[in-house]
């Protein structure tokens, strides 16, 4: 390159700021927000019961199943939630092994937020302190050994738009868990239509998911934004323009969704552990 | 009935507002404390002005249009990046002392004056706009409003560099070297995105200008006075550009067939 390098002044030192605003209440806000979601995720996730309700034992019942266990792979001996697409766990899986459904699902959705381009920023600032905020001094040892995201590891990040293609697919299988929720078995074994306060958490969750997932970055790109000539698209960049409308919300739908999923994981679990019923609308 | 009388607002009196000024050089400095009488309507421009022709006649500032439109009066105003003619006093808090600082990511000349000149010779560097044939006989070209709209955004741009100073990759990080700051991602991004432009910049993003080292801590975005969405209209769809081109391998194969 044929600029001429810089003489920069020297660096500020960790958190050392002029800034007299409160700064620091967003980066502990994402802190507390997203360190409270990986913490009750991962022990939802290990607990490998009381993700669903409403099975053939349960007349009468709406059958709801918590989307962090969504889909159910096999069920964990002695349980049968009647989401399984394979049944019981398989012989071949090691007895010492912990196995819970949920293992096998939630690597993928938390792989799709990981790499978001929003909470990337979110979580750098807020737990790698990288910046702790804008204009906030940095910790020193970084320094220019910084790589950020040009580098391994964080050059990852850029696999999101895998992930994105997988948040698609699983739209799609909480849309069906939601329609499944709209009906119960009856004592006879055949199942008719109902709604419950369960049903509506449960067609709540993947609209919320939806308007994150489809503001994402990547599918902005890919609905336009790679081209040039937004109006040479066969929809003349009509869904360039959604997309757009949703990724301007995008961290709203982030924290609407994070939230949402979490909290009709513990509709589902209180349901599942007794500690209140679902109540039944129709 | 009762004789008309002016319905003027009320004008808040004027109050006197302590103000910390950063005076020194590239061999250092420090704050020194000014008192300013301020008035209704007052910016933080004019209280600069108002301690050079009252206290301080040799206090070095740059500035120009006082309309937020040439990009000239840049500084960290409470610590933050701001253009000191486009912050009215009453937005700061009151019976608080106010900072007033160079920009701290570029090498100070004098008090709130530094040398921006690293940002133009960075520009230099990036490929110009380079258009393909025109598409009609009289040399013109055909374009559509929806297709320009993108570009548009990122011409607002009036060249303040608070973008650049807040940036904590050249800020902290001090990587002017590798990196060429959200700035000129954006000024990239506008030729990249142009629908007559035909230059390919994409791989001079990634191996050149250092887009990976952006963090998209949308800094740049939050200070920007004319509230361009900097990360997620220009560095981000950049960033994408980057992954199409040199890590998706789907995208490469899907090229590969295509004959592109």
């Amino acid at each position: 390159m044929t600029r001429s390098p810089i003489q920069l002044p020297q660096a500020r030192g960790f958190l050392q700021t002029q800034r007299t605003d409160y700064w620091w209440i967003q980066p502990i806000l994402v802190l507390l927000g997203l360190g409270g979601f990986v913490v009750y995720s991962t022990w939802a996730a290990f607990q490998g019961c009381n993700y669903f309700i409403g099975g053939v034992d349960q007349p009468g019942v709406q059958r709801l199943l918590s989307p962090f266990y969504s889909p159910v792979l096999w069920d964990p001996p002695g349980i049968h939630s009647g989401h399984a697409w394979f049944g019981q766990l398989p012989s071949w899986w090691p007895a010492w092994m912990f196995f819970s459904p949920a293992l096998l699902i939630l690597p993928f959705p938390a792989g799709f937020r990981f790499t978001c381009y929003y909470y990337r920023g979110a979580y750098y600032k807020a737990f790698w302190g990288d910046p702790v905020n804008c204009a906030v001094g940095e910790p020193g040892f970084r320094g220019k050994n910084y790589r950020g995201e040009q580098k391994f590891p964080l050059i990852m990040q850029n696999i999101h738009r895998y992930f994105l293609y997988v948040a698609v697919v699983f739209i799609g299988l909480l849309s069906w868990d939601a329609f499944a929720a709209l009906w119960h078995y009856n004592a006879d074994g055949t199942r008719s239509f109902g709604v419950s306060v369960g049903s509506l958490v449960l067609i709540l969750n993947p609209i919320f998911l939806s308007m994150y997932t489809f503001g994402c970055h990547c599918m902005r790109h890919f609905v336009g934004g790679k081209n040039d000539c937004l109006s040479c698209s066969m929809d003349g960049g009509g869904a360039y323009k959604k997309v757009t409308w949703l990724n301007q919300r995008h961290m709203l739908f982030a924290w609407i969704s994070l939230f949402g999923v979490a909290l009709t994981d513990i509709y589902v679990r209180m349901c599942a552990n007794g500690t209140w019923s679902d109540w039944r609308i129709l | 009935m009762s004789t008309p009388t002016s319905q003027s607002k009320p004008v808040d009196e004027s109050r006197s507002v302590q103000f910390r000024v950063w005076r020194g050089n590239k061999d250092g400095g420090e704050f020194v404390n000014y008192q300013v009488n301020v008035t209704e309507g007052m910016v933080l421009l004019d209280c600069v002005h108002r301690i050079q022709a009252e206290q301080a006649p040799d206090l070095a500032c740059r500035w120009n249009c006082k309309a937020g439109k040439c990009g000239s009066c840049s500084a960290e105003i409470n610590g933050k990046p701001s253009l000191m003619c486009m912050t009215r006093m009453d937005t700061l808090p009151k019976d608080k002392v106010v900072t007033v600082e160079p920009m701290r990511s570029f090498p100070s000349i004098r008090d709130l004056v530094t040398d921006v000149s690293w940002n133009f010779r960075v520009k230099k560097t990036i490929k110009p706009f380079k258009p393909r044939k025109p598409d009609n006989a009289d040399g013109s070209w055909t374009m559509f409003q929806q297709d320009i709209d993108r570009v548009q955004e990122f011409r607002k741009c009036i060249e303040c560099f608070l973008c650049q100073d807040v940036c904590h990759v050249i800020r902290d990080h001090q990587k002017a070297d590798e990196f060429i700051g959200p700035r000129f991602l954006m000024y990239t991004a506008a030729l990249e995105m142009h629908p007559l432009d035909t230059e390919d910049r994409v791989g001079d993003l990634k191996n050149r200008d250092g887009i990976g080292y952006c963090n998209i801590t949308k800094c740049c975005t939050k200070v920007c006075p004319e509230h361009i969405g900097i990360t997620d209209n220009a560095i981000i769809p950049m960033k994408e550009r980057v992954v199409d081109q040199f890590y998706d391998p789907l995208t490469r194969l899907f090229r590969m067939f295509k004959g592109k």
